[in-house]
Parts: structure tokens; sequence; C-alpha cells
């Protein structure tokens, strides 16, 4: 893609340094960073509203990690379930989070996530389809409903084309009027940003350097979106890519912002575990919402072993039950194969441990006893292509050997969740990058809305921000002097460190200490082990060329993954308790009086220079409203005595919630008085 | 269960270079792709590889594995004897950046060629019905990872840079076939495919079908449906008479809706926020 006409290059040659490369600056209105389904959708939304917007990626454009997603996009658009809503989607989304989420972020999630995906067909994607035409959606962990829209089994893939399409499409609207196809709307794809720029208080731009040639960047922005995804390269088992070095979680505590919730790391159940060299690839969830079981290597259906207590009412407790629900799910409880993913990703770790597992040390996962080959490589057509081609085995045939693999980190940048603004003003953060939305655990499905719901709230949010603001930010040669010294410093270094070997210590050490079961004092080691990577990676060095150089790359972005580690791992020792995606061996439970305590990063200077701070922070009480679409008895397993005061069961009924929730509230309230009180009754099948 | 593997790989860049010998361990199960990481990690830091997913979903690690193009990922070592020599190339159409990474704009530069999807009036969001018969032609085309292997080795521009100019490639003519598929789209997209995008200069030899990770039948259920598509409102002579002013009038209303979304970013775009819920957080 070439660069906008309108730039201009000048020296800034840095006191001492020895190679002088030229600083090329370009200025627009709003910065993204990162390409991905929130990315993309924060460009389309900051473009509609009038600013002229870059995007920034790392990738070559429509290569995000966004592709790699599988299974679906979760909205409650009822086609499959006309008793679904965004309502059911909202305590979903609450329970798989174990009530750890930010509220206000759950209820726009659900409530406008069918807006987003109706809208990605009229950019012309082309989901599966139900037998009247509508937009097909399928069951998946946690979800109540039938609720992912999904194309095969490559979701991810229709996301991002449809996206990068829209961009093109909008590229030759400001073409057929300017005569240039990047007036309005400019892509720089393979450039990495390193820091942001502010001007006092607020985000003035952005620097980096443009992968293929080395050349040194700085983009003049007020506002700027990060949406860079997450942090798994920092684990040695991962389904994620290269791209995944927590850039935009360093960025954000660099520039100022708080980081929340980063000792929730979600461990898919599912990852590949043989060969080695493919161990952790995904293996979509999918394969059980379509029917597929785990067995131990005593060929039992282990999941009906570890239904917790808290989703004891929803779940079968039996095989025929279970096997009944797919095709009458209003009449039986779902599979426990369909657990939220912590769940089941510790109950695989589980049978591992007790010597149940699997030859390469995994579980089975069969969908070859549960439907005929043509229907299965029709509904899972790149698992039955992944396997045959990586690992030699046919899915249609046999079972897949899987086990947990680091797969999404909850935690992340701190944000207002009807604006995506950080504390930092002019910086918002969307998807991944940003915190607070899926709570303690992610639902399955629940991440492709989440990018277009607050990747669309973050452009629209950038946009408000410009219109309001009373006096363009600059950026001070000061700032790009010091940004400049930072990625210069491998080049200059001689006979130092090795990029490559400080990332697979930093990768084992998070991966064997700070994993899926966690210890007190293997934390602790994991943190001496961090401070002393701190020490060692200033002093990396690489061959100094600058052209497409991954050895220089990854030694810039070794900073950033150590940073995300250090904060995962001081905000796992300080939470003493179970929940979602932090499991401790020492405090194997839930505990009601940590629901409501947020852990917080930031950096903070002393001494040694900047270093991460961890603080206790509250979680707003959920609006009345939204607590009162949840039962109490379901409330009670979560929340603290104190908390549950005001309600609904404590006065008479209300008549009306609101608009959007009319048709459902009188199919709640009769399945309440049918089955008692039975926490999240449409559960059960409401009037069963 | 490992050895050594003999390795050829291109290093250079746009002004020249060579293969370079290497001895490199094998470990059970490893892509072609697991050595080149190796490499980078024991004998050539610097040495530049494109990939991302390493699972054939990203199409980013093209490349000439012994002369054939292939993503390194899905290249398992075990298809290779244990004594023979592997050569690593750069894909040959595209002008080389450094080593194994290649300049592919020219991909990008003919996707904002091809006009984007025209959607039907007056159906708003949510109300789309297509059947699943309907989508799956063109689905079939949506599963291209855009690794742009089928670009690199059609014949009509691997070896004549001439062609670049006037021919879209299979990848792109796909693209129109895709768009003139859709169910909904409203767009006439034959007389795109053979004026814009040149395809008339295919002459079938299925060589990007061949090469296609995703399996899909480029030549097959693409090119010569459109092919033939093209050739049945090229002798329709109704259709020869108006197309002038039709193509005209098609794009002047272009221009008018990109001037249009940038004035009234108003609902009409279905983007906007709806206002009444957007209110600060916490209150009750």
């Amino acid at each position: 893609m070439t660069d906008p006409g309108t730039t201009t290059a000048f020296e800034a040659a840095g006191e001492g340094a020895t190679d002088v490369a030229a600083v090329t600056h370009h200025t627009y209105d709003v910065l993204v960073i990162g390409a991905g389904g929130a990315g993309l959708r924060a460009a389309i939304e900051a473009r509609l509203r009038g600013k002229r917007v870059a995007i920034i990626c790392k990738s070559l454009f429509g290569k995000a990690h966004t592709v790699m997603a599988e299974g679906g996009i979760a909205a409650s658009m009822g086609n499959a379930n006309p008793r679904d809503n965004w309502e059911v989607h909202f305590r979903d989304t609450m329970r798989g989070g174990k009530f750890l989420n930010n509220w206000r972020m759950a209820e726009l999630h659900a409530k406008e996530a069918p807006q987003r995906v109706w809208e990605l067909e009229t950019y012309g994607a082309l989901f599966d389809r139900t037998p009247d035409g509508k937009i097909s959606q399928r069951n998946f962990g946690g979800h109540n409903f039938p609720r992912l829209a999904h194309v095969g089994d490559r979701t991810g893939l229709e996301l991002i084309r449809t996206l990068q399409q829209k961009i093109v499409s909008l590229q030759q609207e400001d073409f057929a009027r300017t005569g240039d196809y990047e007036s309005d709307l400019a892509v720089f794809h393979e450039y990495t940003i390193t820091e942001l720029l502010k001007d006092g208080d607020r985000i003035a731009g952005a620097f980096g350097y443009r992968r293929p040639t080395g050349e040194l960047v700085c983009f003049h922005s007020a506002a700027v979106v990060l949406a860079t995804g997450g942090v798994g390269k920092s684990f040695k088992v991962t389904s994620n890519s290269w791209e995944y070095t927590g850039d935009g979680h360093a960025l954000a505590m660099r520039a100022g912002a708080k980081l929340l919730n980063m000792e929730f790391v979600q461990f898919h159940p599912t990852g590949m575990v043989w060969p080695p060299s493919v161990k952790g690839i995904l293996v979509t969830e999918s394969v059980r919402g379509d029917g597929g079981v785990l067995k131990n290597s005593e060929g039992e259906r282990f999941m009906f072993n570890y239904i917790p207590e808290v989703f004891r009412e929803q779940y079968a407790t039996s095989e025929d039950e279970g096997d009944r629900w797919y095709t009458d799910a209003d009449n039986n409880r779902r599979p426990p194969e369909l657990l939220p993913r912590d769940e089941v990703a510790r109950a695989i770790n589980n049978e591992v441990k007790e010597g149940r597992g699997s030859p390469a040390g995994g579980v089975y996962l069969d969908v070859s006893s549960r439907m005929p080959a043509a229907e299965i490589t029709r509904r899972l057509p790149s698992m039955y292509h992944q396997f045959k081609e990586l690992a030699d085995v046919d899915i249609t045939a046999g079972p897949m050997e899987v086990g947990p693999t680091c797969h999404y980190v909850m935690g992340g940048v701190e944000v207002d969740p009807d604006t995506a603004a950080s504390a930092v003003p002019g910086l918002f953060a969307a998807g991944e990058v940003a915190g607070g939305m899926h709570g303690s655990n992610r639902l399955g499905g629940n991440s492709l809305s989440d990018l277009l719901v607050f990747g669309c709230r973050a452009g629209a949010g950038a946009a408000a921000y410009l219109d309001g603001l009373a006096e363009v930010p600059t950026v001070s040669d000061a700032s790009v002097t010091s940004a400049r010294e930072d990625v210069e410093r491998p080049i200059h270094n001689s006979g130092g460190e090795n990029a490559y070997t400080v990332h697979q210590e930093l990768q084992q050490t998070m991966n064997d200490l700070v994993g899926i079961i966690r210890k007190a004092d293997e934390m602790e080691l994991a943190l001496k082990k961090l401070h002393e990577l701190r020490d060692r990676i200033p002093r990396v060095a690489v061959d100094g060329r600058r052209a497409y150089n991954p050895g220089w790359h990854l030694a810039l972005d070794l900073r950033n993954m150590l940073m995300v580690s250090e904060c995962i791992a001081m905000a796992a020792l300080e939470r003493q308790e179970s929940r979602g995606g932090h499991t401790r061996d020492d405090y194997p439970t839930m505990d009601e009086n940590w629901r409501q305590e947020l852990l917080v990063c930031s950096l903070q200077d002393g001494p040694d220079g900047p270093t991460v701070q961890l603080e206790h922070q509250g979680q707003p009480a959920m609006r009345e409203d939204l607590f009162d679409l949840f039962e109490l008895d379901e409330l009670k397993k979560y929340y603290t005595g104190d908390e549950l005061g005001g309600h609904r069961s404590d006065a008479p009924p209300r008549q009306t919630r609101g608009t959007e929730g009319a048709g459902d509230e009188a199919e709640r309230s009769s399945s309440t008085t049918e089955t008692g009180g039975d926490p999240g009754g449409e559960l059960t099948g409401g009037g069963a | 269960m490992g050895y050594q593997a003999k390795f050829k790989v291109w290093r250079g860049d746009a002004e020249g270079g060579d293969f370079v010998d290497y001895r490199v361990d094998v470990e059970e199960g490893e892509v072609v792709l697991d050595i080149m990481h190796r490499l980078q990690a024991t004998q050539a830091g610097d040495m530049a590889v494109r990939w991302n997913c390493k699972a054939g979903k990203c199409g980013s690690c093209s490349a000439e594995v012994n002369g054939r193009p292939r993503l390194m990922c899905m290249t398992r070592m075990s298809t290779f004897g244990e004594d023979e020599e592997i050569s690593v190339a750069p894909i040959r159409t595209f002008p080389v950046i450094r080593d194994l990474v290649t300049d592919v704009d020219f991909n990008y530069a003919k996707a904002r060629e091809v006009p984007a999807f025209a959607p039907p009036e007056g159906v708003a969001p949510g109300e789309y019905r297509m059947a699943q018969a309907d989508v799956e032609r063109s689905q079939e085309f949506r599963k291209c990872i855009e690794c742009f292997l089928c670009q690199n080795v059609c014949h009509v521009v691997r070896d004549h840079e001439e062609n670049k100019e006037p021919f879209s490639g299979p990848r792109f003519l796909m693209r129109y076939a895709e768009l003139d598929m859709h169910p909904l789209d409203v767009r006439n997209r034959k007389e795109d495919a053979q004026e814009d995008g040149g395809l008339g200069y295919c002459n079938i030899t299925k060589c990007c079908t061949e090469v296609c990770p995703e399996h899909i039948k480029i030549t097959d259920n693409a090119l010569i449906p459109m092919k033939e598509r093209v050739v049945d409102r090229k002798y329709d002579p109704l259709v020869w008479l108006g197309k002038k002013i039709f193509k005209r009038q098609e794009l002047e209303q272009r221009g008018a809706t990109g001037a249009q979304s940038l004035e009234n970013p108003g609902p009409d775009n279905g983007s906007a926020l709806d206002a009444d819920r957007i209110g600060p957080v916490g209150t009750s």
C-alpha cells in the first residue's frame, strides 16, 4: 500500500546517534492501532463520522488474529430460538464472567450485537442460513440458546474480509471524490507503533517504524484507538500469533492509563497437543457445540463429574439428557461439555493430572461417533483440514487429542463503557486490549461481537472527542528523540543478549509458573525471574540491518511482553481465590468478598525507573433494573449478603423495565412462578 | 526421531542475493515454517520471514519450497526424505523485499479496482434473506485466505510484467465471480470482470486451482462460469446497445453515495449509536 502524499521527511539527529535515519511524519485525525475486528470497525465509524483516519498494523492488511476465530459471533437475533433476546445474552455473559464483568459493557454488548451483525450483511458478509433464509445460529459454551452467527468454522475470516472490503469500499468512495484512495482512510500495514506521544496529559501522536524498511515514523493525531489484541505470546503454549505481544496494553500503561483484571487469562480447553510443533493451535468450540464429546483414556465422558455448584441446575446430569438437548433444548438441559471454558479447561487439566490423559498429554475430543462423515466435513471444514494436514488424523474416523492452550486475556485497559475512552484524554481502547467486558472469563463467541460493538463505540468516541477538542495537541521534538532512542537501542547495543533466547525464557516462566493452575510460591518465583529479565531486556543486541529484521522487531516487542507478564503475575499473586480464568491451587474456591475487588495495574516512577504498581479498586454496583434480571437465589451464589439489598424480590413487582424488555418480562415472570424461583428459569426450559 | 536436514534458503534483497546452505535440526511433526523459525533463533537472527497464524488460516507465509508454491506452515517435513536437500525461495512474481519476504502490494491495488458489494435498495439491515444453497457458491470463494499463491503461479503475470496492468489475476477475478453470484448484489459484474479485470487473459490452465491451499476450484467454479456469463452477455444485442449509457449512470451513482455518507453520518448509514442509550455509568 502506498503512503499518502502528505508526508514530509526531515532529519531528527539524536545526540550521539551513530547512524541517522530520517523520521517520516504523517498527520491524521484518528490513528487506529491494530487492524483486527475492533480496529477496522473503529476506523469505519470514525471515517463515517467525517474524520481522516489511519489504520496501522504489524501484519499485512487482512491477516489480523481475528481470522483465527472459528466458531462464530454471539448476538441474540433469535433466529434459531425466538425466545432469545438481549437480556438472556446479558445474563449468560455475566454468569460466564462470574459476575465480575463491567455490567454496563455487558449490557451494551448484549443490546448492540445484533445490529452490528446485521450491518455486516450490508457490507457483503455471507453467513450460513436458517431454512427460512435468516442468519443461522449455533450453540456454544455458556450460551443458553443457539446464538452464534457463523460461516462454517471460519467466521473470523469472514469478519475480517468483510470489514476489509468495507474499508476498500469507503476508499473507493473517497477516490471518486478526491482522486486518491487514501485521502481519508489510509492503511499503513507492516508498521509497528512503539510509543504513544503526549502533549501534557493529552495524546498527541505515536512513534514507530516501518517493518520492511526500518524507516522511522511519527504520526500526529489527537485521538488514538488501541485495538492491538492480546498478550498470548508471553506464554509458551498458546493459540495466539506472533502479533499478540501486549503492545496496546503496554503502550497504554506507559502513556498513563490503567489495566484491570490482568490475572484473568483464558486457557481454551481444546488446543492441539500433537505433534509438538503445533501444540496450542486452536480446536474450535463448535466441535462441542455441534455435538462433539470429551472422553478420558478410560472412555468416560468425564465432564459430568465437573459440573460446579453454581451451574448445577443448568446442565444435564446424564448422557441421555445431554444428547436429547441437541434436538430438544426446551425440555432438556445442556451437556456439560458446553460449560464455560474455564470449567472445561480445569477439568481436562485434572483428568490428565490424575492419569486419565491421552498419550500426548491431552484428552479425547470425539465427533466421529456423533455424526456422519459428510456432516463433519460440512460443519467443521477447517478442523478436518487442520487435523488431516498437520497431524495426519482423520476426525471423521477417530477422536482428536486436545488440551488447554493460552487463548485470551480478559484483562486490559480500563475504559469508559460508552465511549471506550481510557483515563488518558485522546486514548481509546476496544476489543481484547480493553478490560472489563468479560469479567473473569469470556464466553466463546462474545469476542467477535465485543470487537464490533466496542470498535464502533471507540470510533464514535474518538470522533466525539475530536469535535470537543479546543486546541490540537502538538508532538514535542524531545518526545520523538526519546522514542527514537528506545527503538534504536538494540541496534546500537553490541554483544548483548539474544532476543529469541530471552523470549523463550519469558514464555517458559509464564507457562510453568503463572499458567492454568497457580500457587503463591511459584508466582513469587516467576516475579523474581521476570525482574531478572527486566534487567536483561535493555541489553538485547541485534545485527544492525534495519530492513525487515525480525530479531530487532522481537527485541522491541519483548519489553511489552515483559510488562504485561509482570501485571499478570502480580495480580494473580494478589487475588486469593479461584474465579474464571484465575485458578489458585492454594485458594481453590470462589470467595464472594473478592467479587467486587478489581485489581488495577499502573506504571509509577521509582528510583530504578518506572515500575508496575498494583492497587485494589471497587466495582460499581449493578444498575437496579439489570440486577433485577437475575433471581435472588442465583445472585446469592456470587454476592455477599450486604450487596443483595434492593433486589426486586424485596419490593412489589414493577410493571415495565423499558421497551426492549417488555416481551421477555412476561415470559420470565411466568417461568419464575412455574419453576419456583429456579435460578435463570429459562435455562430449564421455562414451563417444563 | 530428530535429524539434521539440509536446507538452501534464498537470502538477499532487491539488489540481488543467493541461496545459502544451512544444516538444521528437525523434530517430529514439524513443518517448513518451524525450521525457518529454528534458523532465526539459532543461526540467522535477521532472516526475514513473513508469517502469522501458523495454522493455514491467514495466508502470510507463502514461499516456493523445492520450486513449488506452498504455505510454509502447511508443508510438513515428513513429505521430504531425510537426505533430501530442500530449497526455500520467495514467491517469484512479486518484488523481493528481503530474504523470503516479497512486496505483495500489487494485490491490494487490484483489490481496490473491484467495485464493492452493491447492496439492494430498500432492504434494511436484519431483513436480508438468502437461501443456504444460494450463498454456498460465493462462500466457496470467500474461503480465500489471500495467500496470493494463485497470483504468484498464474503464468499471465508470472513471466509477463506488462500484463500486471490490465490483469487482476485469479484471486480478484474470483472476487468478481463471488459478487456476481452473491444473491443480493445488484451490480452487473460481467463487464467489470472482462474490461477492468482482464478476464480474457485467462486461458484456464488451472495453475491457480492446483496451488490453492484452501482447495477452492478457482477455474472450474469461478473463472469458467464467469467467462460463460460474459460471453452470453456480449452476444446479446440489446445489452450491447445500452451498455455505455448504463455504465456511466452507475459511475455517477457511486460518486453520489460516497459524498452522502460523509456528510450524513446519522442513522441512515446504519452505524449511528442510539443516543438515548449512551449515559454515564453507574447511574441507577
